[in-house]
């Protein structure tokens, strides 16, 4: 009975509508205006195990409610039960598009609180290690946001540049993808020449490859069409909702942590902070696109400038001595003994060391107790804070623009989920 | 800058404020938990210090951090769990890491949060962002903040009873306590 009478109203109302000319009729009853999809968490789309509620009405998102927890495996538990030394392979496995970006950011953490510093060879490769990294990030977040929006075509030339990076790893590191590269007070292995050689190979031809996705898409009606105007947020919202990194920028704010509070050796190389001010899906294309090519001017500075030296602090109680020396001298292999049994005992107190990583602002906040093992280890990840923004963006948006904000915002659940 | 944090904290606030200390060229704030919300909208909102940002805030719990031989008891793989035997009185810890975007400066405010009635005010009013950096606290350390939103776990079930990032809570984690998928 109550149906009938629903109906006839809502008839009634569509035919005043279209008397008056009015193509959107909103029925009152919500039940027959919303429909809750759920995406993910296993959706080609949300770049890992992201999971999102969206409540639509018609094609227009209402709301959306992220779920996050399917990668959380736990790191700070883990960190808590394991020495300084010990917890570097984890960080890889964070934002794992750029482990060396993650490696450097947790050793400057530690290194901070042991009052350790790494010598400037050292620096410099880390600041080669950290720019590639980001380079592949971000070459990895236009290819997989293009792709979202049907360009497959870029997604092949990212990933074609990506393995040249990755071969660039493998000599620097050792292996391609879980670096562990850095050291407390240095880095594993020395950049050789044919490394060096690899990388000025790679940075001398990336540009060209570069402009060839920019001629793909910044001239392409359906990309644009996408895109353009589609996820914008302003910046004061957006300085609300502790957006970083690149995202950040794309709203017009100059924040980058390689120029807000130096570390490295990032004062003595010049580049230029990229913003765009629309604070749209394109917008955060264009930074991450711009940015690229600031990272190969980093490199290049970096590999004129980088001096020769030692690539280790020259300090026994707290770095772990070259494994070499360790089968071969005594002290050595005491030093390696205590600190990988013990640790690197650094003083009683906290810190919280941030870095520009590739996605954000990556920092470690560490309490230590004295011991070899920190207290408590917080891992503030860029790609959580910047999820957050999600159902800001996507308000208001069409359902199939979902996933072109998720590619524009790039996460990684496994830095988000930690 | 120190000076100029303490100075402006202790004439607006007195006696909320414990104690402003620098480590290792950061600045440290602890402050009551009850002014928590006081504190943090005086660092956003003062023309000259303008901490509009916020970093993180993160829980810590700081059962007997004082006592050296308690320490190698939680690095137990696996322990027996007995909420009930641990000490409470100022337990846990919240950190607040504030950012200053203009002035390019970083602050650290710490309030201590009661055991026995984990109860901590909420940001969320000043900061949105605080929404899930205190669902993630609440989640890890069971502390839960008054005025928030939508004060859900971020990333156990929502049936999940413990609060894993405790200190007697073991590494392995309670036997039986998230059920397996069948096959």
């Amino acid at each position: 009975m109550a149906n009938s009478s629903r109906d006839k109203d809502n008839v009634a109302q569509i035919v005043r509508a279209l008397e008056d000319k009015d193509t959107s009729v909103a029925l009152e009853d919500p039940l027959e205006n919303y429909m809750v999809l759920n995406m993910g968490p296993q959706h080609p789309a949300t770049h890992g195990v992201l999971r999102l509620l969206v409540k639509l009405d018609g094609e227009t998102v209402v709301e959306c409610i992220p779920e996050l927890g399917y990668l959380h495996r736990g790191y700070e538990k883990i960190a808590e039960a394991s020495t300084y030394m010990e917890f570097i392979p984890h960080t890889d496995r964070l934002d794992y598009i750029s482990p060396i970006a993650n490696n450097v950011a947790y050793a400057l953490a530690v290194e901070k609180i042991a009052g350790v510093e790494a010598p400037p060879r050292a620096q410099y490769i880390r600041v080669i290690g950290a720019e590639l990294a980001r380079i592949s990030s971000h070459l990895m977040a236009i290819g997989a946001m293009a792709m979202d929006v049907g360009a497959m075509t870029v997604f092949l030339w990212a990933f074609r540049e990506r393995e040249k990076l990755y071969d660039i790893f493998d000599l620097l590191t050792g292996v391609r993808f879980t670096t562990s590269y850095t050291r407390i007070g240095g880095v594993a292995q020395d950049l050789t020449d044919e490394t060096k050689q690899a990388i000025t190979k790679f940075i001398a031809e990336f540009p060209h490859h570069h402009s060839e996705i920019i001629k793909m898409l910044n001239k392409n009606r359906i990309f644009l069409d996408r895109v353009v105007g589609v996820g914008a947020i302003d910046a004061e919202t957006a300085i609300g909702l502790s957006f970083s990194g690149a995202n950040l920028r794309g709203c017009g704010v100059e924040h980058d942590i390689r120029i807000f509070s130096p570390y490295l050796v990032y004062d003595q190389l010049s580049f230029d902070v990229i913003t765009e001010k629309e604070g749209d899906c394109f917008a955060r294309y264009m930074v991450r696109m711009r940015e690229m090519l600031e990272s190969v001017k980093i490199v290049r500075q970096a590999l004129e400038k980088i001096p020769q030296g030692p690539i280790k602090a020259d300090l026994p109680k707290k770095v772990l001595p070259q494994k070499e020396r360790v089968y071969e001298k005594m002290e050595e292999l005491i030093h390696d003994f205590v600190i990988v049994n013990d640790g690197v005992n650094p003083d009683v107190g906290d810190v919280y060391v941030t870095t520009e990583g590739s996605k954000g602002e990556l920092g470690f906040y560490i309490i230590s107790d004295g011991s070899g093992h920190p207290w408590r280890m917080k891992i503030r990840s860029p790609s959580f804070c910047n999820l957050q923004a999600l159902p800001y963006l996507v308000k208001g948006q069409m359902i199939s623009d979902v996933v072109a904000i998720i590619g524009s915002i790039d996460p990684i659940m496994g830095e988000a989920d930690k | 800058m120190r000076e100029k944090i303490e100075e402006k904290l202790r004439a607006a606030l007195g006696e909320n404020i414990i104690s402003v200390s620098e480590f290792k060229d950061q600045v440290i704030v602890e402050a009551k938990r009850d002014s928590i919300v006081e504190v943090c909208r005086l660092l956003k909102e003062d023309q000259e210090l303008e901490f509009n940002f916020l970093s993180d805030i993160c829980g810590a719990d700081m059962l007997n951090f004082e006592d050296a031989s308690s320490r190698k008891a939680y690095l137990a793989v696996e322990h027996d769990y007995h909420p009930e035997e641990v000490p409470t009185s100022e337990r846990f810890m919240v950190i607040y890491q504030l950012t200053s975007l203009r002035n390019r400066l970083r602050v650290r405010v710490k309030v201590r949060v009661d055991g026995d009635n984990p109860v901590c005010p909420s940001l969320t009013s000043l900061y949105p962002a605080a929404n899930w950096y205190e669902r993630e606290t609440f989640d890890m350390f069971g502390i839960n903040f008054e005025g928030h939103p939508d004060m859900r776990r971020m990333y156990m079930p929502e049936e999940y009873d413990y609060h894993p990032l405790r200190k007697d809570f073991p590494l392995m984690g309670v036997p039986g306590s998230i059920p397996l998928p069948r096959k």
